[in-house]
């Protein structure tokens, strides 16, 4: 009977190892996710690229749109300069949009972006973008806000993606929950996405 | 018997009545606690869903003026009918019933984690019950999708209420799923081996695997919605750097496991119930068994088949396009050897084996739903309408419900040794089976017309599908109705019931005992050694 308590004893721990491994692995799956989207650009999740060097420029050329949503809790108004570009495959390119605060009160907002079709995500790659940091805009201010790119002239050799003639990039600013504090929190927040942060300056 | 009947003798005291059912520690006492637990849910959510197809009778607006209270009444329907209802009466009210009956233990392995395990389900369904009457009441839907169940959308306590309750009953099932799962492996008696067990106790150990992997993945999915609401966290909040559609993920792979948690111990049940009533073993008993693990494995990886609106790649889509198809195969296997189970068998159609029947009927409705929907093509047309909630009402409603029944009628005898109105008991099949088919068929054609789920009005296009479903409530309201008083004429019933009430065909170890089986069961431990397959 002992015997028995025993087993039983161990096999419940064994199981209940089990239930602390599985709820482990739903939090790590938050992670995870993120890198899975960045690495094969799931979702329409746009490459980083650290390489401001072009790749080899192609002559093939494709249009990019531009798309622009803001939430509407975020007074801001949001839009891009151009509606559309054609770009050589491989050339880099640089697009703005501009932002103006309507509102009387100083905004911090964070924009997240994608591209549609999904498939073109791990071709399109943003050397610069306004979306990797927050943005702060005074009552009333207008900002323009730059994106730099290419897109890999790789796209066209794979067969998925040989197609696409057009790509949107689009954007949705939201509010910043770090808003009360922006200057603080800034530095710890805003490379969201990696571990590089990008100036104003430096794209200008 | 003779063993038996000699530990009626000595060992048949009961402790006292508080002591009995509060404190209890008997697997049969438990058993019934959960079932009657359940049956007490069903009675709620049941009204919750007839009072949603009285509004849904006619096009406008009759009875339910806030649309929040509409939303409420339908995630408290789903919530209730999944963990309170389905849950406790199969996992815990036969899964103790007849668990060690069936592989000859004395009890349960952890006697007194059973007694919390049910206390806290108990706690988690008031807390559910709570939820309502704070606030506005969680208007989510039983997916709890962000961004609607956020702060933002669902302000108040109300939410936070239906988690907790959600945490509450997820510790209750994983409990009582370790208490099963060592109890199966390792309180089995000589002789039993793995591939000799009942295929009830085969469903009942696959489902516990699964509830034990699953559900602490709702546990941590719950959490995070819970910290995001309260405690300014953004797991799912796209302006921080969250992803709405990671809930998506995490809940469907927790959802897809739980929708075959309740389906496999109705499979064991049916399985048990097809092979007495045709006085044969079950045909292919190890391709039986191993036909539901492989529903289990399988199912942990389809689970995207409930997302493909979310702008999943074409690849993705395709992939689980394919790997859902496959569970028809497995299920297949099943129902075609229920099928070659009755054939040449000595078929008796007591009330047990019709519900049977019935089941495997349904559940062959929603499985051909179930294969039109796997395709992503045709569900971004389908998605969300009442083509789905046909589907799967079917497949994980009424077939969990006849499986029940069916275990209800099979086992009610040796649990209260009392036997049930057979004439009575036919009307409420009729009623019920019929019942629910009119409720639920003509949804499929509201669905391909294109009506939406979780709406409380609708285009008067949709009037006619949409009445003759709720005069199908209507008809499944007297089935219920009727059950109850079966249940009531059953326990107040002067006739009693035999040891083995089935006869010939009855070969498990359960009906061994005396009816009602004794307070102590299987002190000594029955021999199984080189005896066939008890299926």
């Amino acid at each position: 009977m002992a015997n028995r308590g025993q087993n039983n004893g161990r096999t419940a721990l064994l199981l209940f190892v089990v239930v602390g491994g599985m709820v482990g692995l739903s939090f790590a799956s938050v992670p995870l996710y993120r890198l899975f989207c960045q690495v094969t650009g799931y979702g329409g999740t746009t490459q980083l690229s650290e390489n401001t060097e072009p790749v080899k420029i192609s002559d093939r050329t494709i249009k990019v749109r531009f798309d622009s949503n803001t939430s509407p809790k975020l007074p801001w108004r949001f839009k891009p300069v151009q509606k559309e570009m054609t770009v050589r495959l491989g050339e880099q390119a640089l697009a703005f949009f501009e932002a103006e605060n309507m509102s009387d009160t100083k905004i911090t907002g964070q924009a997240t972006y994608n591209v549609t079709p999904y498939k073109v995500g791990p071709y399109f790659n943003k050397i610069a973008c306004f979306c990797f940091d927050e943005q702060v805009l005074m009552p009333g201010e207008t900002a323009s806000m730059p994106v730099q790119f290419y897109v890999d002239p790789e796209i066209f050799d794979d067969p998925n993606t040989r197609e696409v003639k057009t790509i949107t990039l689009s954007y949705t600013f939201f509010r910043s929950e770090n808003e009360d504090n922006p200057e603080q929190l800034k530095d710890k927040t805003a490379p969201k996405v990696s571990g590089r942060v990008i100036s104003q300056n430096q794209i200008n | 018997m003779a063993n038996d009947a000699a530990a009626h003798d000595h060992h048949d005291h009961k402790p006292p009545f508080w002591t009995r059912w509060l404190c209890s520690t008997n697997h049969k006492d438990i058993g019934t606690l959960y079932l009657a637990i359940s049956m007490v849910a069903a009675i709620i959510g049941g009204s919750m869903s007839w009072y949603l197809r009285l509004e849904l009778a006619e096009p406008g607006i009759q009875f339910i003026h806030d649309f929040q209270f509409y939303n409420v009444l339908v995630t408290a329907h789903g919530f209730i009918m999944v963990f309170f209802v389905v849950m406790p009466a199969m996992i815990g009210g036969f899964g103790n019933w007849f668990i060690p009956l069936m592989i000859g233990a004395p009890d349960m392995a952890f006697p007194r984690m059973n007694n919390i395990s049910f206390w806290l389900l108990a706690a988690g369904f008031i807390l559910l019950l709570l939820s309502a009457v704070v606030g506005d009441g969680p208007g989510t839907g039983w997916t709890v999708y962000p961004p609607l169940s956020s702060s933002e959308f669902q302000p108040g306590p109300s939410v936070d209420f239906g988690i907790l309750a959600l945490h509450v009953a997820g510790a209750s099932s994983i409990l009582g799923a370790i208490n099963l799962i060592v109890t199966i492996l390792n309180m089995r008696a000589p002789g039993m081996t793995i591939h000799r067990m009942p295929l009830f106790v085969w469903a009942i150990l696959i489902t516990a695997i699964l509830l034990l992997l699953a559900l602490p993945v709702l546990a941590g999915a719950l959490t995070m919605l819970l910290t995001d609401r309260n405690f300014g966290t953004h797991f799912f909040d796209p302006g921080a750097g969250g992803d709405p559609i990671l809930w998506q993920h995490l809940f469907w792979f927790f959802g897809h496991p739980e929708v075959y948690i309740i389906i496999i111990p109705a499979f064991g049940i049916i399985s048990q119930v097809v092979s007495t009533f045709s006085r044969k073993p079950v045909f292919g008993y190890l391709g039986m068994a191993y036909a539901m693990s492989a529903i289990g494995v399988v199912g942990f990886v389809v689970w995207a088949h409930h997302m493909y609106t979310v702008g999943l790649n074409v690849d993705t889509r395709a992939y689980f396009t394919a790997a859902t198809m496959v569970i028809a195969v497995p299920t297949g296997i099943k129902i075609f050897s229920w099928l070659a189970t009755m054939w040449g068998g000595s078929i008796r159609l007591e009330v047990p084996m019709l519900y049977a029947i019935a089941f495997i009927f349904l559940f062959v409705v929603g499985g051909v739903t179930g294969v039109t929907l796997a395709n992503a093509s045709a569900d971004l047309v389908m998605h969300d309408t009442y083509y789905v909630v046909a589907h799967f009402h079917y497949v994980m409603g009424l077939s969990a419900i006849l499986g029940m029944f069916a275990g209800f009628y099979y086992w009610i005898g040796k649990m209260s040794g009392k036997q049930y109105p057979k004439g009575l008991a036919k009307w409420q099949f009729w009623f019920f089976v019929i019942g629910v088919n009119v409720l639920f068929f003509p949804q499929h054609f509201a669905g391909l017309a294109g009506m939406p789920r979780r709406i409380p009005d609708y285009p008067d296009s949709y009037a006619g599908w949409n009445l003759i479903s709720s005069i199908g409530a209507l008809i499944t309201a007297i089935g219920t109705l009727l059950f109850f008083v079966v249940l009531w004429r059953t326990l107040t019933s002067s006739e009693k019931v035999v040891a083995n009430q089935w006869g010939e065909g009855a070969t498990t170890l359960e009906w061994t005992v005396d009816s009602p089986a004794p307070f102590h069961t299987h002190e000594v431990l029955p021999d199984m050694t080189g005896k066939a397959p008890a299926e």
